[in-house]
């Protein structure tokens, strides 16, 4: 089965986000970039799948030529294709995101004859959270979408499909082609090996230019929530704290008197 | 008018759906227009008092046999009926799993955008753009951001608004309808549930979480946690890096791609505080932190500290919380 997997660049966010000075970006010149942890799960998830059922996977992302390291990370994984479609300049937002992304699997298929059974995506990015490009593109191609999977496995042609709901777990059964959104959980990501990443490093990147469609979600600025001002109170160095910890503990009403 | 998309489990409406009929009944008060609510499925019957009191005015329900079982396109086709037949300025959903997927959908078969997980919706009239606050990262970082579109789509973040009773709305009523449906709406439809397992504490309902990360130092390292949390009547939790390094299942994990939690005390032990994490952990009453680093950044959300080594804490607290109950 011919598996593709979609993710976004963004980047490495650890204790304090600061923002660039225009307030359009999180200042980036100190971090590292990955992709959201749900697509990590959706590339490892996409790996397996070929693995066990043959055939080939193509890991697709929409961003800057810089983003051409997260396909590396994703082909020494063990995906077997890349595709980069570039987009220079402001955010694109969902619905122009997912236009571009389905406009180059039409293309995918027209030239090269290459036909998806499973599309792959995140439930939703780390950083944009919009929560909509998979929909959008499942409708855009019109195949069926399930989201939010922490399982999945393919019979038949058929996706089973399980998923967190209100009162348990949900299970779809779906017909391929379909997309798929994946959320951290459904897998444990490997470790890429050397010779993988020795491989990806020297792999051709496929390159895309594709014009943004108008986006009516259009950002502003970015600021940072109030954070609580709180002043933390130390009840001790190692043992010393315990016994205050109990009196803590004891006014929080989680333990008898 | 302004729409509200209700969830339901046949006997309350959702607690996020509440807070999204609140926030749209500011708006449309705002306006001077009528808030209404689609409620969808057979059963819907015990929930419309309830939208009543919330200030809804009319309550579109959409019955058809087929719609028993949750099937979020079948859910859009509804909305996207209705809105062709009422003309609505804004359509809201909660911004939970359903919410989310059914709103990302009204907006791939409509074309117009969606603004997911609002908090705030400004608008000098109906027709005009929305100045919408929403959510990114999980909630650590916000966008300003203007939302077009002949019909406004969004998603409200669930528990940032209050819910609130609304001023008796009068005369109310409950327009039943058989929304348009296609086989193709049905095509991605539940087949079948596995109820959880009852009686268990769950993690986003513990009043007492014990979290580790890696400073537990080992799998076997969790044991004197579970210890603490079975003495405090708790559950345990972890940090991503803990579930990255397999020493924990994902379903432990506390944060923005895991299990929110709200207890009365989040004791965080050996976990370092990424943004990612902590955004799990925004709805803890009090955090109690045991970590050698004093400048580690869950520092600063903590409100109390035992500096020192996870492995000699945990296990000296366990003892004495022993030693305290056993007098």
């Amino acid at each position: 089965m011919d598996v593709l997997v979609c993710v976004k660049r963004v980047p490495v966010t650890g204790g304090r986000i600061s923002l660039t000075d225009d307030e359009q970006d999180i200042d980036t010149r100190y971090l590292g970039f990955t992709v959201s942890p749900h697509e990590e799960c959706a590339v490892e998830e996409a790996v397996r799948l070929v693995e066990t059922h043959g055939g080939s996977s193509t890991v697709l992302t929409l961003g800057p030529a810089v983003a051409e390291d997260q396909l590396r990370d994703a082909m020494a994984m063990g995906a077997n294709r890349a595709v980069l479609i570039e987009a220079e300049g402001p955010e694109w937002d969902g619905a122009a995101t997912a236009g571009a992304i389905a406009q180059a699997i039409m293309a995918d298929h027209r030239d090269a004859g290459v036909a998806y059974d499973l599309l792959l995506f995140g439930n939703e990015s780390a950083d944009a959270g919009g929560y909509q490009v998979g929909i959008r593109v499942a409708h855009l191609l019109d195949v069926p979408c399930v989201t939010g999977v922490k399982h999945l496995e393919i019979q038949d042609g058929v996706a089973v499909a399980r998923r967190e709901g209100p009162g348990g777990f949900e299970i779809y059964e779906v017909p391929l082609p379909a997309v798929i959104t994946v959320k951290e959980g459904i897998n444990l990501p490997r470790y890429p090996s050397i010779p993988g990443r020795l491989r990806a490093k020297k792999a051709a990147v496929e390159r895309l230019h594709l014009e943004a469609s108008q986006s009516g979600l259009e950002k502003v600025r970015l600021r940072l929530p109030q954070g609580r001002e709180k002043q933390v109170d130390i009840l001790g160095d190692g043992a010393a704290g315990i016994g205050r910890a109990l009196e803590v503990l004891r006014q929080i009403g989680v333990m008898p008197s | 008018m302004i729409v509200g998309l209700v969830e339901h489990d046949g006997r309350v409406v959702s607690e996020p759906s509440l807070q999204t009929l609140t926030l749209g009944r500011r708006l449309a008060e705002r306006h001077g227009e009528p808030l209404a609510a689609l409620v969808i499925g057979s059963d819907a019957e015990p929930v419309m008092d309830a939208l009543a009191a919330h200030g809804v005015a009319t309550v579109h329900h959409a019955v058809d046999d087929r719609l028993d079982h949750y099937a979020p396109e079948a859910w859009a086709a509804c909305l996207v009926d209705l809105m062709g037949r009422t003309d609505p300025s804004a359509v809201l959903a909660a911004g939970t799993d359903r919410g989310n997927e059914v709103m990302a959908r009204v907006g791939a078969r409509t074309g117009l955008p969606v603004a997911a997980n609002c908090i705030e919706v400004e608008a000098d009239e109906p027709g005009t753009p929305y100045l919408v606050t929403r959510l990114r990262w999980g909630g650590s970082l916000l966008e300003d951001a203007r939302l077009h579109g002949d019909v406004k789509l969004l998603t409200v973040a669930p528990h940032v608004v209050q819910p609130e009773k609304g001023p008796a709305v009068g005369e109310w009523s409950v327009e039943e309808f058989s929304p348009k449906l296609q086989d193709a709406d049905f095509r991605v439809q539940v087949s079948r549930q596995e109820r959880r397992p009852a009686g268990k504490v769950s993690l986003p309902e513990a009043r007492v979480v014990v979290g580790g990360g890696r400073g537990v130092g080992s799998p076997e390292g969790f044991g004197p946690l579970e210890e603490l949390a079975e003495l405090l009547g708790g559950v345990v939790g972890c940090s991503r890096v803990v579930t990255s390094l397999g020493w924990r299942p994902h379903t432990d994990q506390v944060g923005q791609t895991g299990v929110r939690i709200a207890p009365d005390v989040y004791i965080a032990c050996g976990i370092s505080g990424a943004i990612q994490h902590m955004v799990g952990a925004k709805g803890a009453k009090r955090i109690l932190v045991v970590n050698t680093d004093t400048q580690a950044p869950i520092l600063a959300h903590a409100d109390y500290a035992i500096i020192g080594d996870v492995q000699q804490v945990v296990p000296a607290l366990v003892s004495a919380i022993r030693e305290a109950k056993g007098r």
